[in-house]
């Protein structure tokens, strides 16, 4: 079965996500793999966020924002930018490629522009493969099973001897 | 009547056992109140001394360290069994403690790194551990060393939490005090700290804070009486829970985040980049990745308590 990338996206409210209003209301065709999620700010979305939508399952995440100078509540996108940089640094510590993190400026008018990068980073995340996460940990995990303590006293008698 | 009580140490150091008895003239207190059943550091009972109690026969049990082998995990398992409540004691059974940064290496780079390349070792045959041995008499079975570093919830189920590394004395006694007067909040909860941040009983001056460059505890002798974090020293007392009397502000020295996460936080290492992004100066790409480029070693900065409490919990393999 051929891979369909699961992206979550992040876009603002005032610019980024109206960008992809627009999009549709142009009738622009993009990549289906987009799952948009509308936040206030780009300033709003915590690492925390991004991380947890790559453990749940998403292959890549889509941080969308106003351009710098743009931000309505003025200093959101410096930091969600000071951010993405960060988090960047730390990612391959966990094993994941910084790459599927990836932030844009799109605004409210750039609706063309918002389907190209959703097409883009679609087949970049499309090359770089399934994440998986939750399936690798759960592997290293069942190798560290030891046996449960209630069999190991009925079997052995002695869980030390388990 | 007097309560049961155990202590056992997992993958630890033993720092949190000392703090136990560090409660100086207090243990006579704790002593009064409870009888201990089960110290492996202090005290000479055997594992099977435990397995001969009943279910539940243990009011409590004490398990500080992480659970690195199949050995802590079997433990943790058996008093669980054995105990009504079961405490997570310090930072390693709380979240993973400073032993979790492991997980960002795999078992195979642990090993390696241990046994053959580390600059102190002399091991020409490449002698590894195994978990069992036939050559004497009698065959020898070692603890499986496990793939990653386990908090003790990731393990059993855990009534309390005390955090710390280790945790403070008083802290442990005002802890256990709530035990024998039965004034224990509800199931999951912390205790034996604050529910504020670090930075809320903190004592030094704050100003707004703009950071335009980091520094180590090594590069400069920090003014006592202002934020550290306004100074340049990665500081992570807006992460971390309060309740340990700011020991390492009060020594001019910042906070590495071992009282854990608040309430509700997911990830103490991401909620401190989170944190830390919001107070740089730079607004170019540039400028940013020249200034954080400073951060020596952030991965294991921000998690060097947290790394096995994570969203992530290890290295990717």
């Amino acid at each position: 079965m051929s891979f369909e990338p699961k992206i979550v996206g992040f876009l603002c409210n005032w610019c980024s996500y109206t960008g992809a209003d627009l999009a549709g209301t142009a009738r622009i065709k993009y990549s289906p793999n987009l799952r948009s999620i509308r936040v206030m700010c780009s300033g709003r979305i915590e690492p925390t966020f991004i991380l947890k939508a790559l453990y749940e399952g998403a292959d890549g995440v889509l941080i969308a924002g106003c351009h710098p100078g743009d931000c309505h509540y003025q200093e959101g996108n410096y930091k969600a930018l000071r951010r993405h940089r960060m988090l960047r640094m730390i990612l391959p510590g966990f094993g994941i490629e910084p790459e599927r993190v990836r932030l844009e400026w799109v605004a409210a008018s750039e609706g063309e522009r918002f389907a190209t990068i959703v097409d883009e980073f679609t087949e970049e995340i499309r090359s770089l493969g399934p994440l998986k996460v939750r399936d690798s940990l759960e592997m290293v995990l069942s190798e560290d099973v030891i046996l449960n303590l209630d069999t190991a006293m009925e079997e052995g008698g002695d869980a030390n001897e388990a | 009547m007097k309560l049961k009580a155990g202590i056992y140490w997992g993958a630890g150091c033993g720092g949190c056992d000392v703090a136990v008895l560090d409660v100086h003239e207090k243990i006579l207190v704790v002593a009064e109140k409870m009888d201990l059943l089960f110290w492996p550091i202090a005290l000479d009972f055997k594992y099977k001394d435990v397995e001969a109690m009943d279910d539940g026969y243990l009011d409590i049990a004490m398990f500080n360290g992480g659970i690195r082998n199949s050995e802590n995990e079997e433990i943790a398992k058996l008093l669980r069994k054995k105990s009504k409540t079961m405490v997570a004691l310090g930072s390693c059974a709380h979240i993973g403690g400073l032993i979790s940064m492991a997980n960002f290496h795999t078992k195979e780079t642990i090993m390696s790194r241990v046994y053959l390349e580390s600059e102190s070792t002399d091991n020409p045959d490449s002698v590894l551990p195994l978990e069992k041995w036939n050559g004497g008499k009698e065959e020898l079975e070692l603890p499986r060393f496990h793939q990653m570093v386990k908090t003790l919830d990731q393990v059993v189920d855990v009534d309390y939490y005390i955090p710390g590394c280790p945790p403070v004395p008083d802290q442990i006694v005002s802890a256990l005090s709530q035990v024998w007067e039965g004034t224990l909040p509800e199931k999951g909860s912390v205790i034996g700290a604050g529910t504020r941040t670090l930075c809320d009983e903190c004592p030094r001056i704050k100003e707004e804070k703009t950071i335009t460059s980091f520094k180590r505890t090594v590069e400069i002798i920090p003014d006592s009486e202002k934020c550290l974090l306004e100074q340049g020293l990665l500081c992570l007392g807006p992460v971390t829970r309060e309740g340990c009397g700011a020991r390492c502000i009060n020594s001019n020295v910042p906070c590495r985040g071992c009282y854990g996460p608040l309430e509700g936080v997911h990830d103490q290492g991401a909620k401190m980049l989170s944190a830390l992004a919001s107070v740089l100066e730079p607004k170019e790409e540039k400028e940013i990745d020249e200034l954080i480029g400073q951060i020596a070693d952030p991965l294991r900065t921000f998690y060097r308590f947290s790394a096995a409490a994570s969203i992530l919990r290890r290295k990717k393999v």
